[in-house]
């Protein structure tokens, strides 16, 4: 929060964000390229990017190079993007729903993403034109519009949003448990079942190709609107009587976290709670204001999921902990915290 | 800056609940809306903003409709400040005037020294300098009240919207904000609840399930007659000697 001397106190923290934001963001990639069930000194790291972007033609294990530029640096990448993109949903729609409990995961888009991308897989629908990403895309727009529609109907408060949401996340995983039983064999719907609780070990450079830009340019959306969220603090009239033209930045910023959401639930699976914990802790931390929340949601979300790509990879020794359920064991009793820190603004 | 509304309504479904309100607002002018609860003052007062969707009706700022203004463009002009605020962000007293300039802002004019100076300037009026650092949820009902204008003021309008702003306030601060809102280079349309505060405006224009009844200055408007009809009481004018300004006495009709 601003304090008396909040002008350059402001510039200070933001310089901060702008200069070290980056700085522990490489940290991190870095700490999830290194950290494994085999741990690759950060020598090797080196040598290898050395090789692979300046051609330095250094000798090295092809196999530990193998692990770490196709293995674990897009992995980590990815973690990042998806980190970074579902905090930043968070964030946004907190702003717009005027409710702490708003996330994409309980506003059932995670769940229309996820019925829309396994609809594409296992009944091919749109015949291969769609790929898991559009079938996710379209899936999310949907349960977006089904949530939107039903909380309208219900009289269009923000506590309607949220239970429209929570009944939203029962009827599209409810659709993705019958496409799962009607029509995947038992090989299929192990597969999936996997990938819905959240899943990076299938990631590959083609996956990092679309997490990083939808990342960058859902982060640049947010940034570029974090004065008009703000304004939707005293509500949607009053944002309005402040100048913002309301149902624009409306349809522009649902629309980025349609797409964040989307990509990374098509990537990943649905991985909850990073949405809701992340912006909460970040309140606490930098203030309500978004020109610092953003920033500081966005690079937040990135290093905790690299810590929990990390963490799924070294619970248990030979096998991996879908990264949904590290995240839910973290963000369930982070959750617990906000909710006794916040009661009244629920 | 003229503000005219040429027959506006508003309707909640099927029910109107402003009807017909054809009125002009002279520059720098203080006019008062005053009428019982429910009467469809607060719903006048957003029609007027421009705030509220599928109006009936017109409202022209300076000759131009409204609805051909962008938002931003009617927010440098009107700044409105609504009956009840409430927000669950964890804002500090400086964070919520600082709002106000966002009409100001955009990505190549951000916030600034200029603004910093207006913020502050905003917060002196309202005698809320010292409570700058306060979280926005500890304070009182008038203190959020005293917030919420220097927001309106660190808006530069050149019209201020006041929904009841004396609401919550002890005496001395309804007076003195009664006095600031006076003293401002702008115009002012609010509503009043309390007649003898009312009776300072240049104007007034009087509300009754969603009609304009009476408008003009308030010795003409407030007549015996009308408080008895539309307020349901019997009011005794008084001569203060003060200062020789008429006050009201009231009294309950139904007893
Ligand atoms: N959005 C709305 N939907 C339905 N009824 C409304 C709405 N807004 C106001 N009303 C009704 O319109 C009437 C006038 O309200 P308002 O303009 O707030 O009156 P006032 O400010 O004079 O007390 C009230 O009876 C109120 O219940
Ligand atoms: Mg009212």
């Amino acid at each position: 929060m601003t304090d008396a001397a909040a002008p350059s106190g402001f510039r200070r923290s933001f310089g901060l964000w702008v200069t070290q934001g980056p700085a522990v963001l490489i940290l991190a990639i870095l700490a999830g390229v290194v950290i494994g069930e085999t741990p690759l000194p950060l020598s090797t790291v080196a040598a290898v990017f050395a090789n692979r972007l300046w051609d330095a033609g250094l000798i090295l294990d092809p196999i530990d190079a193998g692990i770490i530029w196709s293995y674990r640096l897009p992995r980590t990448l990815v973690a990042a993007g998806c980190g970074a993109g579902l905090a930043l949903s968070g964030v946004v729609l907190q702003a717009l729903v005027r409710n702490a409990l708003a996330d994409p995961y309980l506003l059932g888009v995670s769940a229309g993403a996820g019925a829309g991308a396994v609809a594409v897989t296992i009944l091919g629908v749109g015949g291969g034109l769609l790929g898991i990403s559009g079938g996710a895309f379209i899936g999310a727009t949907l349960s977006f519009v089904v949530v939107a529609a039903l909380a309208r109907a219900a009289g269009g408060g923000s506590a309607q949003l949220v239970l429209a949401g929570i009944a939203g996340s029962q009827l599209f995983n409810a659709l993705t448990s019958f496409l799962i039983a009607k029509s995947a064999n038992a090989e299929q719907a192990r597969g999936i079942m996997f990938w819905l609780l959240g899943n990076l070990s299938g990631v590959r450079w083609p996956d990092v190709m679309l997490a990083a830009p939808v990342a960058i340019i859902g982060f640049l959306i947010c940034l570029w609107f974090a004065r008009a969220m703000d304004a939707f603090s005293f509500g949607v009239s009053s944002a309005a009587s402040l100048g913002v033209p309301v149902r624009q930045v409306q349809i522009v910023l649902i629309g980025a976290v349609t797409l964040m959401t989307a990509t990374m639930v098509s990537l990943v699976g649905s991985i909850g709670f990073v949405g809701l914990v992340i912006p909460h802790a970040m309140r606490f931390i930098v203030g309500p204001r978004h020109a610092r929340l953003v920033p500081a949601s966005a690079l937040a979300g990135a290093v905790f999921l690299i810590a929990a790509d990390i963490a799924s990879r070294m619970l248990i020794p030979g096998q991996v902990v879908p990264i949904g359920v590290v995240t839910a064991l973290v963000g369930a009793p982070g959750f617990a915290m906000i909710l006794v820190h916040s009661r009244r603004r629920l | 800056m003229r503000l005219a509304a040429k027959s506006v309504g508003w309707a909640a479904g099927s029910r109107r609940i402003v009807q017909e309100v054809s009125l002009e607002i002279a520059p720098g002018e203080t006019f008062g809306l005053i009428g019982p609860n429910g009467s469809g003052k607060s719903t006048l007062l957003r029609l007027l903003a421009g705030l509220l969707a599928r109006p009936f009706g017109a409202v022209l700022l300076d000759g131009d409709p409204l609805t051909s203004l962008s938002r931003r463009d009617i927010a440098q002009q009107i700044a409105v400040v609504e009956q009840i605020a409430e927000t669950s962000e964890a804002l500090s007293v400086r964070d919520v005037v600082e709002l106000g300039r966002t009409p100001w802002l955009s990505a190549l004019a951000p916030f600034g020294a200029q603004d910093r100076v207006i913020v502050a300037e905003s917060l002196a009026a309202v005698d809320m300098a010292d409570m700058a650092g306060h979280s926005w949820a500890t304070l009182s009902g008038g203190e959020r009240q005293r917030v919420q204008i220097a927001r309106a003021l660190a808006q530069r309008p050149r019209l201020m919207m006041l929904d009841e702003p004396t609401n919550h306030l002890d005496i001395h601060h309804q007076l003195s904000l009664l006095r600031l809102v006076g003293d401002l280079p702008v115009t002012v349309v609010m509503a009043l609840h309390d007649l003898n505060q009312a009776m300072r405006c240049d104007r007034l224009g009087v509300m009754e399930a969603g009609r304009l009844v009476a408008c003009g200055p308030p010795e003409d408007v407030l007549t015996t007659a009308r408080l008895a009809s539309i307020f349901r009481v019997r009011a005794t004018r008084l001569r203060d000697p003060a200062d020789d300004a008429t006050v009201f006495r009231f009294q309950c009709l139904e007893e």
